[in-house]
């Protein structure tokens, strides 16, 4: 290489800091490097993913038989809220955007950092003084929230929970979302390599930038909600709560004006990711890139409207509804031709089903569950019927557990040895898709079937026609848990004893696999300048001798 | 053939194999397609892998045949809807009090009960409202349901086709006793129901608080 002086040292990005102290605590948590920052998102949200997994596991455990089980009726409605604000706030949101795309994207772009690196940090530390709020909001007297994740009113007025903290921190959490969406879409406007035109992105930086969009338009609507709902709570003044002449209607519009885009700011990253994994185990380019591409962006936009269809039941005019309707089977549309360009991208390509593949696989059946179910709730004469059943909750968790969640353990499983050099046991990781699929089905599917038969939810008792059903699903919560420890344990198992990986062991061709596993801090020994499409593979011949 | 409770569970029993009929096709297809391909093109056959970057063609099938089968259960969902929302003028009006954590049943001749009475075959029309939180009145086996709203009168109408009782649950979660916040519809036949109706004192239940 021409310029060896930075190239000669070979230090990873763990040898080398931005701060500086040079190892121990501060070196991470005051690094603006966005690998590290990547990483430590990476720690805290695994750490809020395994609380809230353990919460289910208590509810479900709750759920095994009619009547009293393990717990009280407010215990368990504390749980459903905590289970729903941690997984929704502090997981799925933030989740793949703040790991992987703070990880990925400068990488993937060929750039040395993000635009902002300090803002990333704030962010970051915003991030986590968001999540010790509702940590705080538990401990206080009051006790712990019992309502509902969507904090509906009038209900969340009359709670003597600690709503007001509770939210307050949804307001702080917005914040870092919306400075990281900002940092990325800057990111992705200015830092682009030589040569790397907007065609060129690999899908996951499209992915991201649409949902970075969202982030920065959609969030500011709840920030300003909850600033409503405070303003009402200390001062009396009527908005939202009846007894004081406000509107309880006007809040779930408002609310969903921004949980519905949150939506896609939760599964659109993860649709990048899946656009990453299949060229690179197919081998082969992407099918109808274009149109992966745009489709992002057109969820992105339709997105915003059809908030609506959270509200077909709460009284809304027959004229709103219909049109909601409507547009919500328009928005459908852009996730089929994914999944479609997705399949057809294995066509005549070279398949090697490794464990990240195998997530992907996974991904398509339960995420097209999901979104098929999510037509039967689209449509307005099963909806009156199914809204707040088992069968909103089982296809929610199909798109959200099944999709995001599921992709969030291929990306991991498939940018492990980027991120940590080492790689894991690949037989045991294969095991872990499995498991991962059966109780995943045997978990939720039940919940399809009782939803029709009328089990409404946040039920803390039942009739006793749905105690088969829901013990089923019990079961499959335990056989979840073993799966979970499986996939989680193989991953942390690979960090400190995996056996040494080399730099680009699938076969990628985008530019975080043209650098080294670790990356070095700047990323790259010399930026690349791009010549070749995203998923390009006649590049791996060239990339040998790099 | 054996009726249903109401002919709105057929419309809407249909609407729901229409759609998941359709989503079975569409996701064993996939499913099938893709195993195929995974096993068809799998990488130890050693062959070169051929790169197809799209074709018009094909994506132009893929969006346009969707479109039409979104839009057909579009529509059978909206004529489903419109039939539960079309109440015919001369329905039989009941107020329904929904509170924290009960149901009381207001007749037009001053009745109040804690369970719904009505006649079998008469069309029925509900307006609903809350004195307090955001509850929803839900009859599964009629499959309709309408969230009751304090300062809202929102109206669900049905009309029953089946002698029974039949379960009424809150759908909008109200707090500590939401899952109990059960009662039952019961439909009687038309002179039973005459009987009972005409008889004001003796069912009748006195709301706990005004
Ligand atoms: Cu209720």
């Amino acid at each position: 290489m021409a310029n060896g002086t930075i190239a000669a040292n070979g230090k990873t990005f763990y040898e080398e800091g931005t701060t500086k102290a040079k190892t121990g605590l501060t070196a991470w948590i005051f690094s603006t490097d966005h690998k590290r920052i990547g990483l430590m998102y990476l720690s805290a949200i695994s750490i809020f993913f395994s609380a809230a997994v353990i919460i289910a596991l208590l509810m479900r455990l709750e759920l095994i038989a009619p009547g009293k089980t393990i717990m009280e009726p407010q215990t368990y409605n504390s749980l459903f809220t905590l289970h729903g604000v941690i997984m929704i706030f502090l997981f799925i949101i933030p989740g793949i955007p703040a790991v992987f795309g703070n990880f990925f994207l400068p990488l993937q772009i060929g750039a040395k950092d993000v635009s902002f690196p300090r803002l990333n940090l704030l962010s970051f530390w915003i991030y986590i003084i968001g999540a010790f709020l509702v940590l705080l909001s538990l401990a206080l007297p009051g006790g712990p929230i019992d309502t509902g994740w969507t904090f509906y009113i009038p209900y969340s007025v009359r709670s003597g929970t600690n709503i007001s903290l509770a939210i307050f921190a949804a307001f702080v959490l917005g914040f870092s979302s919306i400075l990281t969406g900002l940092n990325f879409i800057t990111t992705v406007h200015r830092l682009r390599a030589p040569g790397m035109s907007w065609f060129k992105m690999p899908l996951f930086v499209w992915a991201t930038y649409a949902t970075a969009w969202i982030q920065i338009i959609a969030t500011p609507v709840i920030g300003i909600t909850i600033l409503l709902v405070i303003i009402e709570r200390f001062f009396g003044v009527g908005i939202f709560d009846p007894a004081l002449g406000g509107d309880p209607i006007l809040y779930q519009h408002l609310f969903w004006i921004y949980s519905h885009p949150a939506v896609y700011i939760m599964i659109l990253p993860a649709m990048g990711v899946v656009s990453e994994i299949i060229p690179t185990f197919a081998r082969r380019t992407i099918f109808g890139y274009r149109a992966i591409a745009m489709s992002s962006l057109a969820i992105a936009f339709v997105g915003y409207l059809v908030w609506a269809h959270h509200m077909f039941t709460s009284g809304i005019s027959d004229a709103a509804r219909i049109i909601f309707s409507l547009l919500t089977f328009i928005v459908a549309l852009p996730s089929g031709v994914k999944v479609f360009n997705w399949v057809a991208t294995m066509y005549k390509g070279s398949i090697d089903p490794k464990p990240p593949f195998l997530w992907v696989m996974s991904f398509i059946v339960l995420f097209s569950i999901g979104g098929l179910t999510g037509l039967v709730l689209g449509s307005l004469a099963t909806d009156i019927h199914l809204h707040d059943t088992y069968f909103v909750v089982a296809h929610f968790h199909y798109v959200m557990f099944g999709g995001t969640g599921t992709i969030f353990f291929a990306a991991l499983y498939y940018w492990f040895p980027k991120m940590f050099g080492r790689l894991y046991n690949t037989k045991l990781a294969n095991i872990g898709v499995a498991l991962f699929f059966i109780a995943f089905n045997l978990l939720y599917f039940p919940k399809f079937i009782l939803g029709y038969m009328g089990m409404p939810r946040r039920y803390y008792d039942y009739l006793s026609e749905f105690t088969s059903l829901q013990l089923i699903s019990t079961i499959g919560s335990w056989v979840m848990a073993i799966a979970l420890i499986i996939v989680i344990g193989n991953i942390v198992h690979g960090i400190f004893r995996g056996p040494k990986s080399t730099s680009n062991p699938w076969g990628g061709v985008t530019l975080e696999w043209h650098t080294s596993s670790p990356p070095p801090l700047e990323n790259f020994h010399e930026i690349p300048t791009v010549t070749h499409e995203p998923y390009d593979f006649s590049q791996l011949e060239e990339m040998k001798n790099e | 053939m054996f009726p249903g409770p109401t002919s709105h569970v057929e419309t809407v029993d249909f609407v729901f194999l229409y759609i998941v009929g359709i989503s079975v096709i569409l996701l064993l297809g996939i499913t099938a397609v893709m195993i195929y391909f995974v096993f068809k093109f799998n990488r130890k056959k050693g062959h070169k892998p051929k790169d197809i970057h799209g074709s018009i063609l094909l994506e132009t099938i893929w969006i346009a045949i969707p479109t039409v089968l979104v839009l057909s259960m579009f529509y059978f969902g909206y004529i489903g809807y419109e039939e539960l929302r079309d109440i015919p003028d001369d329905a039989m009006q009941v107020e329904v009090i929904a509170r924290m954590w009960e149901w009381d049943f207001r007749y037009e001749n001053g009745k109040v009960t804690k369970e719904l009475y009505v006649p079998l075959s008469k069309p029925i029309k509900l307006v609903m409202e809350s004195v307090d939180v955001n509850h929803s009145f839900y009859i599964p086996a009629f499959r309709i349901k309408e969230d009751v709203i304090a300062g809202k009168k929102n109206v669900l109408g049905f009309t029953p086709s089946r002698i029974g009782e039949y379960d009424v649950a809150c759908a909008e979660y109200c707090g500590l006793q939401h899952s109990m916040m059960y009662t039952k519809v019961i439909v009687m036949p038309e002179r039973e129901f005459e009987e009972w109706y005409a008889n004001t004192e003796e069912t009748a239940v006195e709301p706990e608080n005004k």
